[in-house]
């Protein structure tokens, strides 16, 4: 099967917005973005990494907290609060990393939009200033370079 | 001046107009001075040295040393660095929903399972016969 296309642009210089088109209803796909063990199935970013922690207080004001734990047993901790939630359409919550590598908190955007059966999801990151987004940088770098990484391993191994 | 931590931001604001994309996409086939970069975008040489000034701080251009000319050129690298960072993050964004992708064929899968067996259910069996108490 093709997979969707993913496209990502940088619309100010404090954000990111990412959007991608799911073979599913609105619904669904809010449950798999909500529901701690969908979740936990597919927000592991670069390979080598699960996710012991996906904990996930869906209301305004609740909480959720996510761990990641890669392979040497490194873990990497981020959490925040639900601002705003219209079941199934939009989702607003800050987002904050335990190391703070994103120079303070970040505000997350979700809009669920259905046509004909399938879901376009666009996601908004906004920083909280310049330097955050440089700091999204060295650590997009970092995460990267881990990516290559594995996937040098994967290259020798075959 | 850090030139990851300055550029970055300032790459992507200098970026954020089409005027200076299309300078820039114009400047990508060779250098230029001031007076050929204006004549194509039917703007006055003022107008055109502002993006200019705004491409020049974000390091994306620069100035050669030909004294009457100053013909602008391309400097490739922030630029790089700044579609290299939208890769990486897309890479393992990719990665992500890609996954999801897959949770969401077995929630589908699993929808129609159990809309069948209702169906199967409700659908009156041939050789059985069934009385509503």
């Amino acid at each position: 099967m093709k997979t969707a296309a993913l496209t990502v642009t940088t619309p100010s210089e404090r954000e990111v917005v990412m959007t991608r088109e799911f073979d599913a209803a609105r619904g669904m796909v809010f449950d798999a973005l909500t529901k701690p063990d969908l979740v936990q199935r597919w927000l592991l970013g670069p390979p080598g990494w699960t996710m012991p922690v996906c904990e996930i207080e869906l209301r305004v004001g609740g909480k959720y907290r996510y761990v990641w734990r890669n392979a040497e047993g490194r873990e990497m901790g981020m959490g925040g609060t639900f601002k705003e939630m219209v079941r199934p359409s939009r989702l607003v919550a800050t987002e904050s990393y335990d190391d703070h590598w994103t120079g303070g908190e970040t505000l997350v955007t979700t809009e669920l939009v259905e046509t004909r059966g399938k879901t376009t999801v666009s996601t908004t990151v906004r920083y909280a200033t310049r330097e955050a987004r440089d700091a999204a940088l060295k650590m997009g770098a970092t995460k990267g370079l881990e990516a290559s990484y594995v996937r040098l391993d994967e290259l020798f191994t075959a | 001046m850090k030139p990851t931590s300055y550029t970055l931001d300032a790459t992507f604001a200098a970026l954020a107009d089409p005027t200076r994309r299309a300078i820039l996409a114009r400047l990508a086939t060779g250098e230029a001075s001031v007076a050929e970069l204006a004549e194509p975008f039917d703007m006055t040489q003022p107008a055109i040295s502002k993006h200019l000034k705004v491409l020049e701080r974000a390091v994306l251009i620069s100035r050669g040393r030909e004294a009457q000319r100053r013909p602008r050129r391309l400097e490739p690298r922030p630029l790089a660095e700044a579609t290299d960072w939208i890769e990486r993050y897309r890479k393992i964004w990719e990665g992500n929903f890609k996954r999801l992708d897959a949770v969401l064929r077995e929630l589908k899968h699993k929808q129609k399972k159990t809309i069948d067996a209702l169906l199967d259910e409700v659908k009156p069996k041939p050789n059985k016969k069934r009385r509503t108490r």
